[in-house]
């Protein structure tokens, strides 16, 4: 990040975000994002992190020794053995979603590997409610991985792919991936394109996440993180259903929960020195 | 009199040919793409094993999910559709009369009917909704241990411990258990782990309706022997399952066919 210099910066903080699917880590200069890394979340999420958090730091001339502090999050409980503390996935998310989208964000959908989730938020990032289905595959990126497999498609050009089609067809199962994966079999069989199907299990996907948006209530502005905030099929599909344009991000939405608790690293490290 | 009783899952037809209230013929085959074609094939096995002809059979009623594709329509032309907690308790209550709650578990459904000594149904709960509360379950986590599903109940037999597990949905379980195998815990131990957390979830769905015995277990997955032995320790009561539980549902179905008179 250009105008940044380690050398100068007061507070050096870390925040690292284990997902059950992808692990990401920044490094912030005084609240600024420097640095930052993101890569597949391994067997053991320990390794991973020093793994991904090392990874950020290359090339910044930094190491980890030279971090204040890191603030860990993610999936379940996680395991970041040099974290000073473990803040909640939900808490961080919004205020990552603050720091890449502007302070008009209230409405926060985080769409990760194995979860969903809809945050309220205030003007400060600080979290409202929120709503969240961590047990169930249908409206994760794991829902949409199962069907870029099933139409041997890779993941990233799944969502181009599923607006590939004339018109909307209509949608599969919307409970259960299992069962939407059966009847998109059957549809294939019967001859539709991959595309017609990959739409129809888009379509699925966005209706179910309008569900648990509607039950927690929607506050403009609206904002999408996690890794599927990147797919253009999700995302146009839900400013459709919604009638409200999610904002457009000025980095990676991935980040958004590591961000977010190097943001808290440096809260926490100020007031433990009694800088604020 | 003759009647019959054609029960279409999501994975299997049932086809079951009554004489005088007893059966004469008992067929169960694979619900293909041509659902139609399928519960054809089945039931024509079923009438040239019983030595008959469809113009023998005076009556034929239809249930489960694929009941509309024969109800009416040529050449099987089932008289009346039949709801599967309707079939399910007509087929219970003639083989076990002192039944009051059934569960019936298939391949992609789970039901729980509470019924009256008359076999009629006083109330009911239905998963229709998620392939880990069915059959489905069973058969994704025996691809991932890499056992052939009809030695999944026996396999969890031989186990001695319970180990949780967290995932409730198929596609984390499968994760689950691929872990769990990297973690060097047994087949057995893992099976059995399977079948406790299909059981908890089937007993929490009935448990809504209220357990009142005698408990019924149906629906092809009462070949399990793992999980019935799972089930009893989740509800805590005795689960009987009569012979040919798959075709307790198309017995039901031919049962009501022949009581309209």
């Amino acid at each position: 990040m250009p105008g940044l210099d380690p050398k100068r910066a007061k507070v050096i903080t870390a925040g690292v975000d284990i997902g059950s699917v992808g692990s990401k880590a920044v490094i912030m200069l005084d609240g600024n994002l420097y640095a930052y890394a993101v890569m597949r979340t391994g067997g053991e999420s320990a390794a991973t992190a020093l793994k991904v958090t090392n990874w950020a730091l290359e090339g910044t001339g930094l190491t980890i020794n030279d971090l204040h502090y890191t603030v860990g999050t993610g999936y379940g409980r996680v395991n970041v053995p040099f974290a000073k503390k473990t803040i909640t996935e939900i808490a961080c998310h919004a205020r990552g979603a603050h720091y890449i989208y502007g302070p008009t964000v209230r409405t926060v959908l985080d769409i990760g590997g194995q979860d969903c989730k809809a945050i309220r938020c205030d003007e400060k990032g600080k979290v409202v409610s929120f709503l969240m289905n961590d047990k169930c595959a249908a409206g994760t990126g794991r829902g949409l991985e199962v069907f870029a497999d099933l139409i041997a498609v890779p993941i990233q050009d799944l969502g181009t792919t599923s607006l590939q089609v004339d018109q909307e067809p209509p949608p599969v199962s919307n409970t259960c991936v299992v069962f939407a994966k059966a009847e998109s079999l059957a549809l294939l069989r019967q001859g539709w394109p991959k595309e017609k199907v990959a739409a129809a299990y888009h379509l699925a996907m966005v209706d179910r996440i309008v569900d648990l948006l509607n039950r927690v209530g929607i506050e403009k502005d609206f904002v999408v993180t996690g890794g599927v905030s990147k797919n253009p099929g999700i995302v146009k599909r839900l400013e459709k259903a919604l009638g409200l344009k999610p904002l457009t991000p000025k980095l990676d939405p991935i980040l958004a929960g590591a961000i977010g608790a190097g943001l808290f690293a440096k809260a926490l490290y100020e007031k433990e020195k009694g800088l604020r | 009199m003759i009647t019959a009783g054609v029960d279409i899952g999501a994975k299997y037809v049932k086809v079951v040919v009554l004489k005088d209230k007893q059966p004469i013929s008992k067929v169960r085959g694979t619900v293909g793409f041509d659902v139609a074609k399928s519960a054809l094939d089945a039931f024509e096995q079923a009438l040239k094993g019983a030595g008959i002809t469809r113009g023998d059979v005076e009556r034929v009623f239809a249930t489960g999910m694929g009941r509309k594709a024969v109800h009416l329509k040529p050449p099987i032309n089932a008289d009346e559709a039949v709801p599967e907690v309707v079939a399910d308790a007509a087929g219970v209550i003639h083989v076990v009369p002192t039944a009051r709650t059934v569960i019936d578990v298939g391949a992609e459904e789970g039901r729980g009917v509470k019924v009256d000594p008359t076999g009629k149904v006083k109330d009911f709960v239905i998963n229709e909704r998620c392939a880990a509360g069915a059959g489905t379950f069973v058969e994704a986590m025996a691809r991932a241990l890499e056992v052939p599903l009809e030695q999944m109940g026996p396999l969890s037999l031989k186990s001695q411990r319970t180990i949780p597990m967290n995932a409730q949905c198929t596609i984390f379980a499968e994760s689950e258990v691929v872990s769990l195998i990297h973690a060097k815990v047994s087949k057995e131990d893992i099976a059995r782990a399977i079948h406790d957390a299909m059981a908890g979830r089937i007993g929490s769905m009935v448990r809504r309706i209220g357990i009142e015995k005698d408990v019924v277990l149906v629906g092809g997955v009462g070949n399990n022997v793992g999980f019935v032995a799972s089930l009893k320790r989740e509800l805590g009561v005795d689960i009987i399952v009569p012979e040919g539980p798959e075709y307790i549902s198309a017995l039901g179905a031919a049962l009501i066919a022949s009581s309209k008179a």
